[in-house]
């Protein structure tokens, strides 16, 4: 009920807010307040709630609910929340206050349908971390792309027409390459068991034979790696970051990046426990090529947002590495990066976003020495370039040792080229820091302000530094909720008979 | 002929009727007005008559006519999208220089010759069936030939589609008289035996080539590649209420017919045939899809598009021959009602922003239509992200059932064939769709006749709620189908 209640809001507040416009432009921005801050306390609610039922499946699941929809094909709202699935929502909800801050004032036309797209963005998201039907996965998992879409249609930068389309083209086709390994994983299930479903746990119970399930298996990983996204599958990425409203990027980095993950978590490893296991090692090949390759066109870009878009790419490595390590260290360093990475790159986004409101670009060879200028700004970027970089002590370094040390005990040639990564981190990142906010103030002829951190930017930033700092420092409060899940996935493994070693 | 009989053949009787009746009260008195409304009525008569002439089980009611579930289900669509555009016809032709009376006329007997085509499994009553509507839609497509301007297009597109049309219904009418000569019979279920074992010496090689031919005549009414050559033109070239009932009435019967042709007489056991529809659907999904992405007319890209969207049929069409179950059937229905609901609705747009002296079918037409008429605009975004085949729509649920019954059939290579073709395919609808949200330089009005009416923009709200809803909640339709298709 209370998913439902949290889905619900998140739609009926979009529309409230679209609606709102009518009667006064500052309308929709506070709508879309009160319904975002309603569901993260729907959240909240459910985090302090009794925790896992034992009594469900794998004793993982804190909420289990499901309706009928469409029976022909056994298809049933089931919406469910573990461990996993909270910490994303946690995620999720947070960081659409943030990007609902970062818009405050920068988005000025239109804002109605605006503030329409970013709460279906979210509820879309909030159904892709939440279903448990693989139709209404895959339902939710396009629901999602619309709206964002629309944000970088509509309200995005000089190039907005190519990168939108780019982002729909890539994200759609890997799509229904998913949709025809959904059909097909039930069509088996039609095979073997006289019946279609879409139900996860009917659908962990389908016996492959290798190759097909090898086949499917891909669909499913094409699907949500091109979303992560890896090394080959990442040239939608930083077109539609670098040109999406910060809001849009926001969202995309901190959020929508890791429904890949998070499908491969969920779907992928135990629907394909033997497939996985025997792709492992290509996969974590891929991860580690892409932290280098990716880490290394970073460092090569001028325009601060698309820099920023191949360090995502390259932390997302860290994750692919860790989930396909598959072992417990590996599992929570990935689930451990997806919520750091979520908040120190939306910062870096926003910070990007700030100066191009400010400055109108975003190129770093017209802007040096801002620290003079915006000390506070300035020093909020080098916190979180250095929680980018994994210093000790913040969310990021956590996710990535865990990572690497899950990796390690399965593929160490792979694990050393990643770690790797970590130095042409700290390369790309001092180098914009160096850039960018050191040496002579340098500015663009026709800059209109150049205000510091507004107290609501300022807001934002503590709240995420918050986030970091608690991550890096408490860690195991939120290694303790995934844990249940994470484990009951090296069930499955060990039920193959010890797996990697 | 019993009562019972007669009942079932309410809806054709209601069909002529109409026709009859509009062509009396032309003769009296033209009035535009009275026409369409006559029309409209009768038609909504006939649809509603289908009610009382739902049979039990199937039944046959000459040796001609075959009502059964599967003929009352496609009835009601093709009347329905009759009546459509038949709604949204009056605004168009409201102020054309000429009788716009006859237009009325020539509907109502295409869809008679439309109603006959789905509820048959009889050759001479399939030919009687697709000669009726085809004869009418050269009139419709050539309807305002006297117009002051641009008179020369729709000469063009209808002589182009009698000329082709023609011909195709000379290639089924010799598959036809081939396939006599050997089996003695005009029943589509006869052919079975003779394609699996051949008939007197005769190999099955000849069936085959027999029924190839057929199809042929088919795949050209359904324009599928490599038959589709004249559908850019004619769509482009004909008045928009006939391209909206060319696009949907004409595709849905004809498809509709095929369906049942190739459940009825297992055509599909040949191997050969499959293989060459494989080809056919593949090739469709290709051409449509690339050559819709050179469009700039809007009624062009959408004749491609729909090329394209007849391939994704074939794959379901073919999926008949896995034998499990009924998907393939259910999932051609469905996709056709989805087909009928979008075609409607993106034409609708066109239609209600057009008129006979002006059609504002080119893509810069809509642009900015977000800012000027958000309305207009969310219906045709809708309607778009349903042809592209997005969640929350009904596409999105149809294109689903097509891979459902490809995955089914197992069908890997054209179900990957798709999913290139549905990629392409988005780029060319989002391309109308980001052009639709890109603000006019200067604001312009739509001035046209259709954007005051009341009824076409009900018919809108109608399509789009169809649209979300069906997409939403799709399960009951799908029982529907299901009991329909066991019947077949």
């Amino acid at each position: 009920m209370i998913l439902l209640s949290l889905m619900a809001t998140l739609f009926f507040g979009g529309s409230l807010a679209w609606a709102s416009e009518g009667l006064d432009a500052r309308l929709p921005r506070i709508v879309a307040l009160i319904s975002l801050l309603i569901g993260s306390l729907l959240v909240v609610s459910l985090c302090l709630s009794v925790g896992p039922d034992q009594n469900s499946p794998g004793g993982q699941w804190w909420v289990l609910a499901s309706w009928s929809w469409i029976p022909r094909f056994g298809i049933a709202l089931l919406v469910g929340v573990d461990g996993l699935s909270l910490l994303m929502l946690v995620l999720t909800l947070f960081l659409g206050l943030i990007a609902l801050g970062a818009a405050w004032g920068e988005i000025k036309e239109r804002v109605g349908f605006f503030y329409f797209n970013l709460l279906w963005t979210i509820a879309g998201v909030v159904g892709v971390f939440t279903a448990l039907d693989l139709f209404l996965f895959f339902f939710f998992w396009e629901v999602m792309l619309i709206p964002m879409y629309l944000i970088i249609a509509i309200w995005g930068h000089e190039n907005r027409a190519y990168a939108a389309m780019k982002f729909f083209l890539f994200t759609q086709v890997s799509g229904l390459l998913l949709l025809i390994a959904i059909l097909a994983l039930s069509y088996f299930h039609y095979v073997q068991f006289g019946n279609f479903s879409f139900d996860y746990f009917d659908l962990q119970r389908v016996a492959l034979a290798g190759p097909v399930q090898t086949w499917v298996m891909l669909g499913f990983f094409i699907g949500f790696a091109t979303k992560l996204p890896i090394f080959g599958l990442h040239s939608w990425l930083p077109d539609a970051h670098s040109q999406a409203p910060t809001a849009g990027s926001v969202l995309l980095a901190g959020v929508l990046l890791k429904t890949g993950a998070y499908g491969l978590i969920r779907f992928t490893l135990p629907l394909f426990p033997e497939a996985s296991l025997s792709f492992a090692p290509t996969a974590m090949a891929i991860a580690a090529f892409g932290i280098l390759y990716c880490a290394k066109v970073a460092f090569a870009q001028a325009d601060i947002k698309r820099l920023i878009a191949y360090t995502s790419v390259s932390h997302m490595g860290f994750v692919l590495l860790g989930i396909y390590a598959w072992n417990i260290y590996g599992l929570q360093g990935a689930v451990m990066t997806m919520l750091a990475h979520g908040l120190s790159s939306a910062a870096l986004f926003m910070l990007a976003g700030g100066l191009q409101l400010r400055f109108h670009t975003r190129d770093m060879s017209v802007l040096n020495g801002l620290w003079s200028r915006l000390p506070m700004l300035s020093a909020m970027a080098l916190f979180f370039s250095v929680a980018a970089v994994g210093m000790p002590g913040l969310g990021n370094f956590v996710g990535e040792f865990l990572s690497l040390l899950g990796g390690f005990q399965t593929n160490p040639p792979a694990t050393v080229f990643a770690a790797l990564g970590l130095i042409l981190a700290a390369v790309y990142s001092l180098w914009l820091l160096q850039r960018v906010f050191h040496g002579a103030l340098q500015l663009p002829p026709e800059h209109v302000l150049a205000n510091d951190l507004s107290p609501l930017e300022l807001c934002c930033y503590t709240f995420m530094a918050l986030g970091l700092l608690w991550m890096g420092l408490n860690p195991q409060s939120f290694l303790a909720i995934s844990q249940p899940s994470l484990s009951y996935l090296m069930q499955t493994i060990d039920l193959l008979g010890g797996g990697v070693q | 002929m019993t009562s019972a009989m007669l009942v079932m053949l309410l809806p054709i009787i209601l069909v002529t009727a109409t026709a009859v009746a509009t062509m009396l009260m032309v003769a009296i008195k033209r009035r535009h007005g009275t026409s369409c409304t006559v029309t409209v009525i009768g038609l909504s008569l006939a649809l509603a008559s289908l009610y009382f002439s739902m049979p039990i089980t199937s039944s046959q009611v000459t040796p001609l006519i075959q009502i059964d579930g599967f003929s009352i289900f496609f009835s009601g669509l093709i009347l329905l999208c009759a009546i459509i555009v038949a709604c949204f016809s009056y605004p168009y032709f409201a102020n054309l220089e000429d009788h716009q009376d006859e237009f009325y006329i020539l509907l109502s007997v295409a869809v008679l010759g439309a109603l006959v085509m789905v509820s048959n499994r009889h050759f001479i009553t399939t030919f009687l069936g697709m000669e009726t509507l085809s004869v009418c839609l050269y009139g419709m497509v050539a309807y305002p030939l006297h117009r002051s301007v641009a008179a020369q297009y729709p000469m063009e597109a209808s002589i182009k589609y009698l000329v082709l049309s023609a011909l195709s219904s000379g290639f089924v009418l010799f598959g036809v008289a081939l396939l006599y000569a050997q089996t003695g019979t005009l029943q589509f279920s006869d052919l079975s035996i003779a394609l699996a074992i051949g008939i007197d010496a005769v190999p099955p090689i000849y069936f085959v080539l027999c029924t190839l031919m057929i199809i042929s005549g088919f795949a050209f009414k359904l324009s599928l590649v490599p038959f589709h050559l004249w559908t850019p033109d004619v769509y482009e070239g004909a008045p928009l209420p006939a391209t909206t009932f060319l696009a949907t009435v004409g595709k849905i019967a004809m498809a509709a017919l095929l369906l049942r042709f190739m459940s009825v007489s297992e055509v599909l056991s040949s191997d050969a045939i499959v293989f060459v529809l494989g080809l056919i659907a593949a090739a469709s999904i290709l051409f449509g899809n690339l050559l819709a992405l050179l469009q700039s007319n809007l009624k062009r890209l959408l004749s491609y598009s729909s090329i394209a969207h007849m391939g994704y049929l074939v794959i379901a069409l073919i999926s008949l021959s896995s034998g499990v179950g009924s998907l393939g059937v259910e999932a051609v229905s469905f996709y056709l009602l989805a087909y009928a609901i979008m075609s409607l609705g993106a034409f609708g747009v066109m239609l209600v922003v057009s008129d006979s002296e002006q059609e504002r079918d080119h893509i810069g037409h809509y642009q900015g239509l977000f800012w000027r008429n958000p309305w207009l605009a969310l219906v045709m975004t809708a309607m778009l992200f349903s042809l592209a085949g997005i969640p929350l729509t009904i596409g999105f649920i149809g294109k689903f059932y097509i891979f459902a019954a490809g995955v089914e059939a197992e069908h890997w290579g054209l179900l990957i064939t798709m999913v290139i073709g549905s990629g392409i395919g988005l780029f060319y609808y989002l391309r109308i769709v980001y052009g639709m949200l890109t603000p006019l330089k200067e604001p312009l009005d739509l001035p046209v006749a259709g954007l005051k009416e009341l009824v076409p923009h009900c018919v809108l709200l109608f399509l789009l709620l169809a649209l979300l809803v069906l997409g939403i909640v799709p399960g009951a339709l799908m029982q529907w189908l299901e009991w329909m298709a066991s019947g077949l």
